[in-house]
């Protein structure tokens, strides 16, 4: 049976799965880095992508329109961030917890509401594959690639577009100067809470995506706890990629093909327990941050509060 | 203002203390709002709350059944908090207490009650300690960042228990119905522990205020107690004074971890009576391991503090029980407000730091004061 899982359609097939399931990791990954760059940690990711999952699938089944729902998710995403924001960088809570508390509410949020308006799984018509003209027609690496919906194409063009504006550009050198060295920033003008504020709104409409992209492009239902902790291992993957879009692209990847290895061995019957195999992402998680961090250092001011003169 | 407090210290202590409570009605101010919109009328609503926790002796009895795993996982956050090490894993940890006692009590059913209780809540206790271990170990010897490792040890957690619970511990009579609901037997009745009065109410409940005091004794009246505190105060200190910090760091996760896993042993032999799960860790768990984190905040991370903390919020979850079978609120509402709570607890800790600095900006203000004094104007 194992042996099922080596015929040239299976492996295109996780491959392929691997791609498309990596999106939601990508987009929230590559938010939170954003944030983490610039000293906050956002644990809540996991609740904003509920809360824009359910945004997104919503609106889309209310309005049969696939962009109201993305903005949707990105509206509710940037309040959500905007929220964090207030929470982290002025009211200076501990980051930990009250990144726990925002889980709570948008675990609890999304399910209430979705009780209330919807009640029961019913099903949209999510974005659907876009084959690129000529590309998509070589074999193999046509289906791996160049076959998928538009939200996978948006998340791997923001993977260069985030190492650019990060490392090339004026606003990135702000973003990692206030990450670094808050008061050296703040000595030089650099409004410290300003760029935290547009990292953790910019984070927030980023999870708010990746939720979207479960709900109205992967998965295209919502229900309760629809990403079962997918924003904690987005979390981590930021750590394991060592703060660098490409290295978060390399997480993404790896932990998407991990996932579509495990439904495949379901789909193929092979008598591992589910339940083990689920659990497994996360052993390779902690595996992963073992040694990720013994590569790279977090930004120094990751956590921690700014105090002017303290 | 500087000088109102300066002539009232009272009023600033005692500021510290009510914050996290008016946070908590900031917080329930936000629930009413979201309670209006779904169209139920809040007054009404938190009426039913107030009833369901103590309008009477069985509310009060459940009120104090749920506050003693909150008690108990509150603890352990204050041990890992002090020690400076953030645990998240309260959930997993719980969980583990309660499956590794669970085994002791149904591999050994024809044991007296009064050896196999101990031994099972002691089994609880160290399961719960070894899952707090791990992250402890991974952050003092390989730097690994707990918060995000303890959240991953939940998901492990949840697995695992489901795997068990489904397969190797699954009930027989589950095994031959079709139904095959994912719970164990129910462990023998000579295992239960004894009912206080004839309500719910259990020893666990005395038990998690024995541990209370324990744990305040522990960390400020002996040497390893002070050592864990100096480790979360200052390592660096810590460290010239020869204290060994990785493994303070440790000894706090897994103490941490160990009164988790009590609270679930706990939870199986005075509560349950069997080991059950939804898929989540929240059905047997009931968010325990995260509400244990605030009501180690609203107590101000002291033992003692966590005492009436853990019943308030006992009380905040019997009730509000309650008010979704009143209103027919889903239960997702109390998981919501829950997380309002936290969030609204960890931020309004802005303004006790806020106090806090003044206090201090005061006692350098007086010498000023006093210096500028000689100089006539």
């Amino acid at each position: 049976m194992i042996a099922e899982l080596f015929t040239t359609t299976v492996l295109v097939g996780i491959l392929a799965s691997g791609i498309r399931l990596s999106t939601p990791y990508l987009f929230a990954s590559l938010g939170e880095t954003f944030g983490q760059k610039s000293g906050v940690l956002n644990l809540g990711v996991e609740g904003i992508m509920l809360l824009g999952a359910f945004a997104a699938f919503y609106t889309t089944f209310i309005t049969e329109n696939l962009w109201l729902g993305l903005l949707a998710a990105i509206i509710v995403g940037g309040i959500m961030g905007l929220a964090v924001a207030v929470i982290s960088v002025t009211l200076k809570a501990q980051q930990g917890i009250s990144g726990i508390g925002i889980y709570l509410f948008g675990l609890g949020m999304s399910e209430l509401l979705f009780r209330k308006t919807l009640g029961t799984v019913e099903i949209v018509s999510g974005f659907s594959s876009i084959y690129i003209p000529f590309l998509s027609d070589i074999p193999i690496l046509g289906e791996i690639f160049f076959q998928q919906n538009l939200l996978v194409y948006f998340a791997y063009i923001m993977v260069p577009v985030s190492w650019f504006v990060l490392s090339k550009t004026t606003l990135g050198l702000k973003i990692r100067a206030v990450g670094e060295n808050p008061e050296a920033a703040d000595t030089l003008g650099v409004s410290v809470s300003g760029v935290r504020y547009f990292t953790q709104i910019f984070g927030g409409v980023m999870s708010g995506i990746a939720g979207a992209s479960l709900s109205i492009a992967l998965l295209n239902v919502f229900q309760q706890n629809l990403t079962s902790g997918l924003g904690f291992i987005a979390v981590a993957l930021v750590y394991f990629g060592g703060w660098r879009p490409l290295g978060v692209l390399v997480g993404s990847l790896i932990f998407s093909m991990v996932n579509a290895l495990q439904l495949w061995v379901q789909v193929l019957n092979i008598p591992i327990p589910s339940d083990i195999a689920v659990m497994m992402p996360y052993v390779l998680t902690i595996l992963a941050l073992v040694i990720a961090v013994q590569r790279v250092r977090p930004p120094s001011a990751l956590t921690k509060p700014y105090e002017r003169g303290g | 203002m500087q000088d109102f407090y300066s002539k009232h210290p009272k009023i600033l202590r005692a500021f510290d203390i009510l914050l996290p409570f008016i946070a908590t009605l900031a917080a329930l101010g936000v629930g009413a709002v979201m309670l209006m919109v779904f169209d139920a009328n809040p007054v009404v609503a938190y009426g039913a709350l107030l009833e369901g926790a103590f309008g009477s002796t069985n509310a009060v009895a459940d009120t104090l059944v749920k506050a003693t795993p909150l008690l108990l996982v509150a603890l352990g956050i204050c041990i890992a908090f002090r020690g400076g090490v953030i645990n998240i894993g309260g959930e997993g940890q719980l969980l583990l207490g309660a499956v590794a006692s669970t085994l002791v009590g149904l591999s050994n059913p024809n044991m007296p009650g009064y050896l196999l209780i101990p031994l099972a809540l002691l089994v609880g206790f160290f399961a719960g300690g070894a899952w707090g271990a791990i992250p402890g170990l991974l952050k003092a010897y390989f730097n690994v960042n707990e918060i995000l490792s303890t959240i991953m040890m939940n998901a492990i957690a949840v697995q695992g228990m489901n795997y068990l619970l489904r397969g190797p511990m699954i009930d027989p009579v589950q095994l031959e119905s079709a139904s095959r609901i994912p719970q164990t037997a129910r462990l023998s009745a000579a295992f239960d522990l004894p009912r206080l009065i004839p309500t719910r109410l259990h020893l666990g409940t005395g038990l998690a205020i024995i541990a209370a005091f324990l744990v305040f004794i522990f960390l400020w009246r002996t040497v390893v107690g002070y050592r864990i505190r100096a480790v979360g105060l200052n390592p660096n200190a810590s460290r010239y004074a020869g204290i060994n910090v990785p493994r303070h760091i440790v000894l706090s996760m897994l103490l941490s971890g160990a009164f988790c896993g009590l609270a679930g042993a706990i939870q199986v032999y005075g509560l349950h009576h069997r080991m059950f799960t939804d898929g989540s860790a929240t059905g047997f768990t009931g968010s325990a391991g995260f509400n244990g984190i605030v009501v180690a905040l609203f107590g101000q991370l002291h033992p003692l503090g966590a005492i009436p903390a853990s019943f308030l919020f006992g009380a905040l979850i019997v009730g509000a029980n309650k008010l979704q079978r009143v209103m027919q609120v889903p239960s997702s509402f109390i998981i919501a407000l829950n997380g309002l709570v936290v969030v609204f607890v960890v931020s309004a800790d802005y303004w006790r730091r806020r106090l806090a600095r003044r206090r201090e900006a005061e006692v350098v203000g007086e010498v000023t004061i006093s210096s500028e004094a000689e100089v006539p104007t």
